[in-house]
């Protein structure tokens, strides 16, 4: 029996990738229980969104707070690039057949990818840590660096303002109105086509933001983008495409199934998740938290 | 009613694709045989895509798997091709009964996003199961089946043994071609497309969907596994590549670039696909974002893939009518 300190560091583990994950993986669900589109290149935006905050860590030099200007700036750059795709391309695939949208996104992971190689090459680029999150302390035998703790409490601070905002505001309600019956809300007079577009919009800026807050835990490498989409559908599948704290569950077990999965059986972890997606596919196909498409 | 004259394509193709090694370019025969045998896994494919209307994104599973049964009967078992290559076909076939059974009770993207789970199964198994699959590293070196006995036939004695391998790919692959044609055309592929069309009212009228559909599937698998056997004969290993996802969306790009509306569309996507992928790769690394704006276009110009833009333009061409495009877009 391994020690509870250990065991703690590992669910901890478990509860951070949970916590990046949750940032990608909000963006991809709220896009799907809008525009309905399942958005293969949430992962590209990710990417794009960790290169472009070594960018600007690059371009700032030395300044002061430079790694946060980072994030937001990289995840403002994702949300513009987000933006065009949304406007230029993907709407007018709409009222196509999903396997069109499906494979458009695809097209476009495929041609992100390839631009991020053009741009920044293909060997491993890093990120400091920000200056003030540099440290580590230790908690039940655990060392827990500054930084993860800073993203173990931004998670839940982010789905609780996401949640506030869905549930409190009137763009909120516009959304929620929007992902159970589009042809009446714009019968009733709203732009839907604008909303979509919005919609659009905050999944990049998260897929952005949750690209450019990684970059001090990992390595930025060609190949991200197709790692995280992998690991977002299963959490999106997990809880329930389209429902919000059954993508926040979602990660939080797929978290936890990874890191103790790899406990338990180490040549089998990848199996034990898409095993996971697999039977939830089964019994419950609209996720632990979602409900039933029309 | 419209009377067409039958053009016998896939003689005429099979006859011309016969005579491929006889330009002595041993290149242009390894590229016949790449297009030859992927034309059957996205005919296979399209079988559920444009016949039934259920977008599969896991077909490479089952090409996998019937790879991986031919390849380890073959080489650890020393099984003669003869036996080792139906037991593709059954393996694979079995394997999307099993999966297919669960598939078909879902519908539309959960449809997909489960063929998708159950392949990165098979993929994580082929990539770790070290004993049996050889894991990561694959299984190389993959004996070619015994074709002696081809020396005595007119024309085909004079190759190598990787020509006869591909002669016999040809001849194999027509077989499976023209029997999947028979598929389509008979009253089982009518009912398929009634499906597609509108499950409900097929439902309405008596017919039991999800059993329709589960067979498809399973067809479309078993002959999946066939073209994956032949696969890992020709490619002289067998890798867990075969079963990853990626590979299930080229597959995917074939079918739809050919065009799904057609029964050869997905072997004509297969066609220009490789011989793009061989051209363009000579000259720069950046395949991938080639193959991605050549999606963007066709999603947006060529909806009905090449052979759905051929047709139009004869249509055209032959009636003063405006074209009535047979396929959905």
């Amino acid at each position: 029996m391994p020690d509870i300190s250990f065991l703690f560091a590992q669910s901890l583990s478990g509860l951070t990738a949970a916590m990046f994950l949750f940032l990608i993986a909000a963006g991809l669900s709220l896009i799907f229980g809008v525009l309905r589109v399942l958005n293969f290149a949430h992962g590209s935006f990710y990417m794009v969104g960790a290169y472009l905050a070594y960018q600007v860590v690059q371009w700032a030099g030395t300044g002061p707070g430079r790694f946060w200007w980072a994030a937001l700036g990289a995840a403002v750059g994702v949300a513009i690039l987000g933006g065009l795709v949304e406007r230029l391309l993907l709407r007018h695939l709409y009222g196509k057949e999903e396997l069109y949208q499906l494979l458009f996104t695809y097209a476009l992971v495929l041609v992100l990818s390839d631009a991020a190689k053009v741009i920044w090459g293909t060997q491993q680029l890093s990120v400091s840590r920000p200056p003030g999150l540099a440290g580590a302390f230790q908690l039940f035998g655990a060392t827990i660096p500054y930084y993860n703790l800073f993203i173990l409490l931004l998670g839940p601070a982010i789905a609780l303002v996401f949640w506030l905002v869905l549930t409190r505001t009137r763009a909120g309600r516009l959304i929620r109105a929007a992902a159970l019956d589009r042809e009446m809300l714009g019968a009733l007079g709203v732009d839907v086509s604008r909303l979509y577009t919005a919609v659009f919009v905050i999944g990049s800026f998260l897929a952005g933001l949750g690209g450019a807050l990684v970059t001090p835990v990992k390595t930025i490498v060609p190949g991200m983008d197709v790692e995280i989409i992998v690991e977002a559908f299963i959490v999106v599948v997990i809880g329930g495409l389209g429902s919000f704290w059954g993508t926040f569950l979602g990660s939080l077990i797929y978290g936890q199934v990874l890191s103790f999965g790899i406990l338990i059986f180490p040549r089998f972890s990848i199996f034990s998740v898409f095993a996971l997606m697999a039977v939830v596919l089964i019994l419950r196909p609209w996720g632990l938290l979602g409900r039933p498409l029309k | 009613m419209r009377i067409r004259r039958r053009v016998p394509w896939l003689l005429l193709a099979a006859v011309a694709a016969l005579f491929v090694p006889a330009l002595g370019s041993r290149f242009y025969t390894f590229v016949a045989a790449d297009v030859v045998i992927l034309a059957l896994f996205a005919v296979s494919l399209n079988l559920l895509l444009g016949y039934t209307g259920l977008v599969s994104f896991g077909h490479a599973a089952y090409f996998g798997v019937g790879a991986y049964t031919t390849g380890i009967l073959m080489k650890k078992a020393a099984v003669p091709f003869l036996l080792a290559f139906p037991a593709a076909a059954l393996m694979a076939g079995g394997l999307a009964l099993v999966f297919g059974f669960f598939c078909v009770r879902l519908t539309k993207i959960y449809f997909a996003m489960l063929t998708l789970a159950f392949a990165q199964i098979v993929w994580a198994i082929c990539f770790k199961w070290n004993d049996v699959t050889g894991g990561e590293q694959g299984m190389p070196e993959i004996p070619y089946p015994d074709l002696g006995w081809m020396e005595r036939i007119p024309y085909f004695g004079q190759f190598r043994t990787s020509d006869h391998f591909y002669l016999l790919t040809v001849v194999t692959v027509a077989v499976c071609l023209a029997i999947l044609h028979r598929v389509v055309g008979s009253p089982f592929g009518r009912m398929l497309t009634t499906i597609r069309e509108n499950p409900e009212r097929a439902e309405f009228i008596g017919v039991n969907v999800r059993r329709y559909e589960l067979v498809a599937f399973v067809i479309a698998g078993a002959f999946a596994g066939l073209s994956g056997g032949l696969f890992g004969i020709f490619n002289r290993g067998v890798f867990p590549d075969f079963a990853y996802w990626p590979k299930s969306s080229e597959v995917l790009i074939m079918t739809i670039l050919g065009g799904m509306g057609y029964f050869y569309g997905p072997a004509v996507g297969a066609l220009v696909l490789l011989v793009l992928n061989q051209q363009i790769t000579s000259y720069t690394e950046y395949w991938p974002a080639v193959l991605g704006t050549i999606l963007v276009v066709l999603l947006f110009v060529f909806p009905g893939g090449i052979v759905g833009a051929i047709h139009a333009g004869w249509l055209r061409v032959t009636s003063t009518r405006r074209p009535e495009v047979a396929h959905r877009a």
